[in-house]
């Protein structure tokens, strides 16, 4: 009986250990392994242009514009907080619209724009079939009011 | 771009693999509970 | 808890659970995969391929549950001795980095037409790989320690590596809280589910399914692995008599 719990003792005590341990890691780590950077990380830490990061964010409705050579579009990026511009080349994800989640990938230019070599498309943690899509966005405040614009 | 065509390949992977697991497992089982039931036998 | 210590008790009682576990789990995974290819309706946003979600949502949660698991039977074999505890940890790792890898392949497969990638080292899918890679080493292990083990389970050291990487199970499911990822955020949570009934209802079938069957091939591998024994116990005493 006395070894059993002796036993017991040391596995609890090795495994809070452990955890702890662990889990004391990967909080260092917070900022090191965000995928990436919200637009107001970028104004409150500041990132160097020509470094090469990932922007995530909202595409701010209304601001999606097609540049005059036609192949460039421009589009800001919101967290709610700062917004910052945004323009890319080249073929975008199906389910990259406005009001829409996007993680941009590329590098800032020395007028503050962010110049994207790749988009993704990010979505939200919510699913509905189409004919709901109204009457459930409207009881809320989310950014992803009318998707399907 | 057809979205079927991705929903059946992550079905199909995943039924191929449960599948294969299910033959062997079971397979597995039956050779060794043979093996065990015919030395029980032999008593 | 040792009431099932014996394999001769814990052999009638799991004999005709197999079975059930089986053909139950597989009649209602069917219906649910049925069900949400052809009767549910397509997202709003996602359209047709939502309908991943029934096997990619299971496959992911019977994966931290299976290793979850290991832990369990990794401390009951350390701290109380159970001897059918390092057998159940050996049973489980298969199946386990099973939905694992199918948890993987369904997310890639998934990712390309909604987020435009295959992958991405953000934070959710590298944790999940990781739980991957645990499970091939807690087999890998197992299988070279194999003689220090006794009666046909996981070795001691074994087990030690199954509690330790359980501290990566807290870190999967925190993973598109504490960081920016590209995954988005959980949908079911203790405070309900923000996918729409008429899209989430499937999931409760497949997901029952899955479990039904996970322990199916778990109870069959548990099976092997005692009557095993029973075949080289008998070796042994002919060799020695």
């Amino acid at each position: 009986m006395k070894a059993k719990h002796q036993r017991l003792i040391l596995a609890l005590a090795a495994l809070v250990a452990i955890v702890g341990a662990g889990l004391l890691a990967v909080s260092a780590l917070k900022d090191e392994a965000a995928y990436f950077y919200a637009p107001n990380d970028v104004k409150t830490k500041g990132v160097e242009p020509g470094k090469a990061i990932r922007l995530g964010g909202m595409v701010v409705k209304g601001s999606l514009h097609r540049a005059a050579d036609g192949v460039t579009i421009g589009f800001d990026v919101t967290d709610g907080k700062a917004t910052v511009p945004a323009t890319f080349s080249g073929i975008a994800p199906d389910l990259f619209k406005e009001g829409s989640g996007v993680v941009a990938e590329g590098a800032f230019d020395t007028k503050g724009t962010f110049v994207a070599t790749n988009l993704l498309a990010k979505h939200d943690e919510r699913y509905m079939p189409r004919e709901l899509e109204g009457m459930t966005y409207n009881e809320t405040t989310h950014e992803m009011k009318k998707a399907d614009q | 771009m057809n979205q079927w065509a991705f929903v059946t390949a992550a079905y199909a992977v995943t039924f191929i693999g449960t599948a294969l697991v299910s033959i062997h497992s079971w397979r597995a089982m039956r050779s060794a509970e043979r093996q065990a039931d015919a030395l029980s036998t032999r008593d | 808890m040792h009431r099932f210590a014996n394999p001769a008790r814990f052999l009638k009682i799991a004999r005709p659970l197999t079975g059930w576990f089986f053909w139950l789990g597989l009649v209602l995974l069917l219906a649910g995969a049925g069900c949400g290819l052809f009767l549910t309706p397509a997202d709003y946003l996602q359209g047709q391929t939502v309908r991943i979600l029934y096997i990619h949502v299971p496959a992911a949660w019977l994966g931290m549950g299976g290793w979850t698991g290991i832990a369990i039977a990794a401390l009951m074999q350390l701290v109380w001795r159970h001897p059918l505890a390092a057998v159940a940890g050996r049973a489980i790792a298969g199946p386990g980095a099973l939905f694992t890898a199918i948890c993987l392949a369904t997310g890639s497969i998934w990712g390309r037409p909604t987020w435009g990638t295959w992958w991405e080292w953000d934070g959710r899918m590298t944790s999940m790989l990781v739980l991957l890679f645990l499970y091939l080493g807690y087999i890998a292990l197992a299988n070279a320690s194999a003689r220090q083990a006794e009666q046909g389970g996981v070795s001691s050291v074994t087990a030690i590596f199954g509690l330790v990487g359980a501290v990566n199970i807290p870190i999967i499911n925190r993973s598109v809280v504490w960081w920016n990822s590209l995954h988005q955020g959980p949908s079911i949570t203790l405070r309900g589910s923000s996918i729409d009934g008429s899209l989430l209802w499937p999931l409760g079938l497949t997901l029952l399914g899955f479990s039904l069957w996970f322990g199916a091939i778990v109870l069959m591998r548990m099976r092997t692995i005692l009557a095993r024994n029973k075949v080289e116990a008998r070796m042994r005493r002919l060799t020695r008599g």
